[in-house]
């Protein structure tokens, strides 16, 4: 113990001056902000220019009327927001079933060729341009049935939910913790027992999210109807006849030369909207009184 | 208890084993010879042995502990009597698994039935996301039993040999995720007693537990050895000597020394058992 001890120990310096280190956190710090904010920018835009320009022509009439005739004041989409709900409600009807399906599948047995030649069939899906999807409607459905109809604007929305249902759904089972399934298979459960009773519920949760996206970005899908449900100016709740959407009408009334039509174009815009946030939000909050909520 | 050494034991009735593989007949009465007993148990991972020539016999209504390092094998081990490793894939076998007679590797094998009569609980507690009462229901279910009376008496029946009756008995229709760790796990247990398996596998039933809720665990394991076989994982050599009757120790995918655990924590017959048991290792 002959060493002298240090007279001053060495201060800990903490208080350094603004170093290139704080600028740059700074800086990358700002840079988060600001894209975040750009991210929501275009939503807030989007939504602040349809409330200005909608907000006016909203009234009930608006979801009560039919379209009156050109030059003639007044009148609603009652018609196109029935046909919007039947359009998609068809969609759903056909796209869920078979794209949970295939999702659970691929989740749960996905191995070999078949399974690589769906998934990338559901890539590719999803790539493939709306408008064409609606033009092979056209020939695979309006074609031979001789006239386009609801039914054919289902099966196009069908299509295009397809691919996000499929992959979001496997995804989400894939999430379902491994635990879950010995617990269930440990107890002697089949395997389609384990899967039935205790993987899907688990992951209902997100697999409603998953529909619910596919819904609601075909909700506001408008080039595959063109050549399938048309669109009509009268009532139609019937399968076989062509049936009035919001977005056609929309892409109708906003290239018409009448003022009055692009306002309820707006309008229309304005309702498609809210429509698609009401749904989302109902399906969720519906969500939350689901036995297999995710624990976390 | 008239279990002996591991050379004995392995040897008990090859004949009624010959006969019940036949027969398929579930077995004979208590401590007619080892309910569980594999012979020159051999699997791998892909190209990892991870078990090596395991020879072992589970003496029906005791605890047998399986203790051992990380990575010995004593998991594989426990998932090979209920056949769990066929979810992994690339696990190859060789030798044999007899569970009550029944030759658990043969093709013929029908995995549920399996499993229904070798119940099991997990390292971490896993109850399904629902409430408790689904939970403990949900193997009877399975069953085919519908009767609203008969599956809460079942129930009833179930969480009481857990020991967890008097703590859930007024939320069951609660989520099981509500409660603790440890009330989870004997959850877990309950839920394995419900379908009346004969044999309980624990893999470190209590290594994710707080030191109360793992002597819960520990008294109950007691309490359960007088109807079930129980076979417990566990890292914890002092668990092991507390609640075992027979203790066997595993290294390296090998089953290095199987003995009575009075004996085999105070005079082991290998080497490398005392050198693991004094702490040198592991």
């Amino acid at each position: 113990m002959s060493r002298a001890r240090p007279e001053t120990p060495a201060r800990l310096e903490i208080r350094g001056p603004a170093s290139a280190r704080r600028l740059w956190n700074a800086g990358l710090l700002a840079s988060c902000w600001l894209a975040a904010a750009v991210v929501i920018l275009p939503l807030a835009l989007i939504v602040w220019h349809l409330l200005a320009r909608g907000l006016a022509g909203l009234n009930a009439d608006f979801f009560l009327r039919l379209p009156k005739p050109v030059g003639e004041p007044g009148g609603g989409m009652a018609n196109a927001i029935a046909g919007t709900l039947i359009l998609v409600g068809l969609g759903a009807l056909f796209a869920v079933p078979v794209g949970v399906g295939a999702g659970v599948w691929l989740a749960e047995y996905g191995r070999g060729r078949l399974a690589t030649v769906v998934r990338y069939t559901a890539d590719v899906l999803a790539g493939v341009p709306s408008i064409v999807v609606g033009v092979a409607v056209y020939g695979l459905v309006v074609l031979p049935m001789g006239r386009f109809s609801a039914l054919a604007g289902g099966v196009a929305l069908g299509i295009l939910m397809l691919p996000t249902i499929v992959r979001s759904t496997e995804e989400v089972v894939l999430l379902v913790p491994r635990s879950y399934r010995e617990a269930a298979l440990a107890l002697g459960a089949p395997r389609w027992r384990a899967i039935q009773d205790v993987v899907v519920p688990s992951a209902a949760a997100g697999i409603v999210t998953a529909a619910l996206l596919a819904v609601a970005r075909a909700a506001g899908e408008t080039a595959p109807l063109l050549f399938t449900a048309l669109g009509n100016r009268f009532w139609s709740a019937r399968l076989d006849q062509p049936i009035a959407s919001l977005p056609t009408m929309i892409y109708d009334y906003a290239k018409a030369p009448y003022e009055d039509w692009n306002r309820q174009a707006w309008t229309g815009a304005l309702v498609l909207l809210v429509l698609v946030t009401l749904l989302s939000a109902a399906l969720r909050l519906a969500l939350r009184r689901l036995p297999g909520r995710s624990p976390r | 208890m008239t279990v002996e050494t591991s050379p004995v034991i392995r040897t008990v009735l090859p004949g009624s084993r010959e006969a019940s593989a036949t027969g398929g007949a579930p077995p004979a009465g208590p401590a007619a010879g080892p309910v569980i007993e594999t012979r020159n148990f051999d699997l791998w991972y892909g190209a990892q042995h991870a078990l090596k020539s395991v020879s072992l016999g589970v003496p029906a209504r005791s605890v047998t502990a399986i203790i051992g390092p990380s990575g010995c094998g004593k998991s594989t081990l426990l998932r090979s009597f209920n056949r769990m490793n066929d979810l992994i894939a690339g696990v190859r076998t060789s030798g044999q698994v007899w569970v009550s007679g029944a030759d658990v590797l043969a093709p013929a094998t029908d995995v549920v039935a399996l499993r229904r009569r070798v119940g099991m609980v997990f390292q971490r507690p896993n109850p399904f996301p629902r409430s408790t009462f689904d939970n403990v229901a949900f193997g009877l279910r399975l069953l085919g039993i519908r009767d609203r009376g008969e599956l809460e008496a079942r129930v009833e029946q179930s969480l009481r040999r857990a020991a967890l009756w008097d703590e859930v008995r007024d939320r069951l229709g609660h989520s099981a995720l509500q409660l603790s760790g440890g009330q989870q796990q004997r959850m877990c247990i309950a839920r394995a007693l419900a379908v009346d398996p004969e044999i309980l596998l624990m893999d470190e039933p209590a290594s994710a537990l707080d030191p109360t809720a793992t002597a819960r665990i520990e008294e109950l394991a007691l309490d359960l050895k007088s109807r079930y076989t129980i076979v417990v994982v566990t890292h914890n050599m002092q668990q092991a000597a507390r609640i075992s009757d027979l203790t066997a120790f595993m290294l390296n995918g090998e089953l290095v020394e199987v003995g009575e655990t009075r004996s085999l924590f105070t005079r082991p017959r290998q080497k490398l058992t005392e050198e693991y048991i004094t702490g040198r290792f592991g």
